[in-house]
């Protein structure tokens, strides 16, 4: 390694990446950390990986530059990068054993290494994934989750100075996707290589990462940890994407000192702060989390009438009608049960709130 | 309509039986069967003409093929990038070399050739060192591998096209994301991936040009494959001999189709386990 630990292993600057008329990927700007979990949030055809097809070398940028450890990559193909790549569908080599597709990556290099050499990085790349033995196997004889630790045991076997993973949960089933996700979270720390993970899978991302890049139509909306991104999300697209959230729209009353008043309708207020570029007088929402919202059978808050119960274990999730705020969610946690009772569909009961607890936003 | 297909089929195959059951007759004559031999097999092996013409064959169908199957693969793998316009108007003349006759293929080879050489001959033989004798370039070998190969090419062309296309695109950003410079791609990931299919080009064009009689009709010259001096020897009547030669004309090329029809299979099955 040759950068010291707080310089950029990786850097976007003014990345534009356009396909005829279309801008998949519009001026990006990033820098990414030695040793993070970095993650590229959003739908699809957010231009996330474009982003990182940008990284790997399979795209060239339009526009703007692609730093890899300080030197400008923008025309070094992909092969003589130091990056790999966990595919989507992993991308394994049918024609190789699982032995000989993880050490395809070695066999690349010149000077040629020994066999010996090879072979014992490879049976050390099994162990790491937790598959020894099982070199000799053809690909199509493993299972998914055992395929998707191939293709990780292939990357990873290179050592490179940034590991791409491309959606590599979408096909597993819920269970094995978790385990992955600890896996993979340990995998990272103990080999200390730098993660670029690109998921449209908010819980996901949230999870493993140390940082998240939110974007949407080719650009990145906004970028922090996954607390900030749930605790001060920028605009109603952030706090839509980053966990769940209730929307209600108003007129910003007043604003003092970074803290916002919303009325909505029928006269409710939320306070909380004020977002970006938030005016009074200006149509605005109050953006406020399940769990910060409670039910109570008591006086106080607004009157609201429960549609809905979800039981979650811990938790459970109430859907309530308010007269003038229409329905919104609310999640009780058992505790707060505990004292309340729980609340049947059809009853009434009281939503209420801490004053400033919401997030004032941009529409946007 | 089960009758009519039947029909259809019996009217296809019994003059191949028949030809197949003749061929073992132990008399002389064609029409009438008088026992079972193989005598008829010996003697058309042991014929010199027989083999000379067969060595013919097999020199031009394996040339013819090679060639074809060098070039074919070539440009299939050439045709990914080409998109478009250009695109549709190659597909469109790669299903025109196929679908053609024979007849219209061997005619315009023929033509072709013959206008080629008629204005090559005097140029090499003006171009040529004084005192040397200039290459008379003539129908023969050479024309009968080049009329095969041109056909043939378009057959591996289609075969190989429909492999490469089938690929997963990935597996080639894989190879080039973990090192590999783009020969190294080819050699370790395309040719593998693409070889069963390059393997059934090779062996249908063989079959192709082993089998064909029309086209080497026109541009044979003075040569002499198998299927012409089939040609040429029932003109002088039909024997157990011919018989026999057909028969194992047909055995060869049939064992040849269906090695190359399990080669395509098995090489889908292979390539489609990374998807499963």
């Amino acid at each position: 390694m040759t950068g010291k630990d707080d310089s950029p292993v990786a850097e976007l600057r003014g990345a534009t990446k356009r396909f005829g008329a279309i801008v998949a990927a519009r001026d990006l700007n990033l820098s990414i950390r030695q040793g993070e979990f970095l993650s590229f949030l959003g739908p699809s055809g957010c231009g996330k990986t474009t982003a990182l097809r940008m990284l790997a070398g399979f795209e060239t940028p339009t526009e703007g530059d692609i730093f890899l450890d300080g030197q400008r990559v923008n025309d070094m193909p992909a092969h003589r990068r130091p990056v790999n790549m966990v595919f989507q569908h992993y991308a394994l080599f049918p024609h190789l054993t699982v032995a000989e597709n993880i050490g395809y990556g070695l066999r690349q290099q010149r000077p040629r290494l020994a066999a010996s050499e090879i072979e014992a990085a490879v049976t050390r790349a099994l162990d790491t994934v937790r598959l020894p033995g099982f070199g000799a196997r053809r690909i199509w004889e493993m299972s998914g989750g055992q395929q998707q630790r191939v293709a990780l045991a292939r990357a990873i076997i290179n050592e490179p100075k940034l590991l791409l993973l491309d959606e590599p949960m979408a096909a597993l089933d819920k269970k094995l996707r978790h385990d992955m996700q600890i896996e993979l979270q340990t995998l990272q720390r103990t080999l200390g290589i730098t993660f670029v993970l690109v998921t449209h899978d908010q819980e996901e991302a949230l999870s493993m990462s140390d940082r998240i890049c939110i974007m949407r139509d080719g650009e990145i909306v906004q970028m922090g940890s996954p607390r900030d991104l749930y605790d001060r999300p920028r605009n109603r697209y952030v706090a839509d994407f980053v966990g769940k959230s209730n929307f209600f729209p108003g007129r910003v009353e007043s604003i003092d000192g970074g803290t916002a008043r919303l009325v909505a309708e029928g006269g409710v207020t939320f306070t909380g702060v004020a977002g970006e570029g938030i005016k009074t007088a200006d149509k605005a929402i109050a953006s406020l989390r399940p769990e910060q919202i409670g039910l109570t059978r008591g006086a106080g808050g607004v009157p609201v009438t429960v549609i809905n119960r979800i039981f979650l274990g811990e938790h459970t999730e109430y859907l309530v009608r308010h007269p003038d705020l229409g329905q919104f969610l609310i999640l009780a946690s058992r505790q707060a049960e505990a004292g309340e009772g729980n609340f049947e569909p059809g009853e009434t009961g009281n939503a209420h709130w801490r004053d400033g607890a919401a997030l004032i936003l941009g529409n946007d | 309509m089960r009758i009519y297909a039947l029909a259809v089929y019996l009217f296809l195959y019994i003059p191949i039986a028949v030809i197949a059951v003749f061929s073992f007759n132990a008399g002389r004559y064609a029409a009438q069967l008088q026992g079972f031999s193989t005598q008829w097999y010996g003697k058309a092996l042991a014929n010199p003409f027989v083999m000379e013409a067969l060595q013919t064959s097999v020199t031009v169908a394996l040339a013819a093929a090679t060639l074809a199957t060098l070039a074919g693969t070539m440009a299939a793998l050439a045709l990914q990038g080409v998109t478009g316009r250009p695109r549709v108007i190659f597909d469109a003349l790669l299903y025109i070399a196929v679908m053609v006759p024979g007849i219209v293929i061997g005619i315009s080879t023929l033509i072709a050739l013959v206008t080629v050489f008629d204005w090559l001959n005097p140029l090499l033989a003006a171009l040529w060192p004084a005192g040397w004798s200039a290459p008379q370039l003539h129908l023969g070998i050479g024309s009968l591998i080049a009329a095969h190969g041109l056909f043939a090419m378009a057959l591996v062309v289609i075969i190989v096209r429909a492999r490469v296309a089938g690929m997963d695109r990935s597996l080639i950003e894989a190879s080039a994301d973990l090192g590999a410079t783009p020969w190294g791609t080819f050699r370790q990931v395309t040719l593998p991936q693409i070889f069963p299919a390059i393997l059934a080009g090779f062996l249908l064009s063989f079959t192709f040009s082993f089998d064909d009689f029309i086209v080497a009709f026109f541009v044979a010259g003075s040569e002499t494959t198998l299927p012409i001096y089939v040609f040429s020897s029932i003109r002088r009547g039909v024997t157990p001999e011919i018989n026999a030669i057909g028969t194992m004309v047909l055995a060869v090329s049939l064992l040849i189709l269906v090695v190359a029809q399990s080669i395509l299979q098995r090489g889908q099955r292979k390539g489609g386990g990374s998807a499963a």
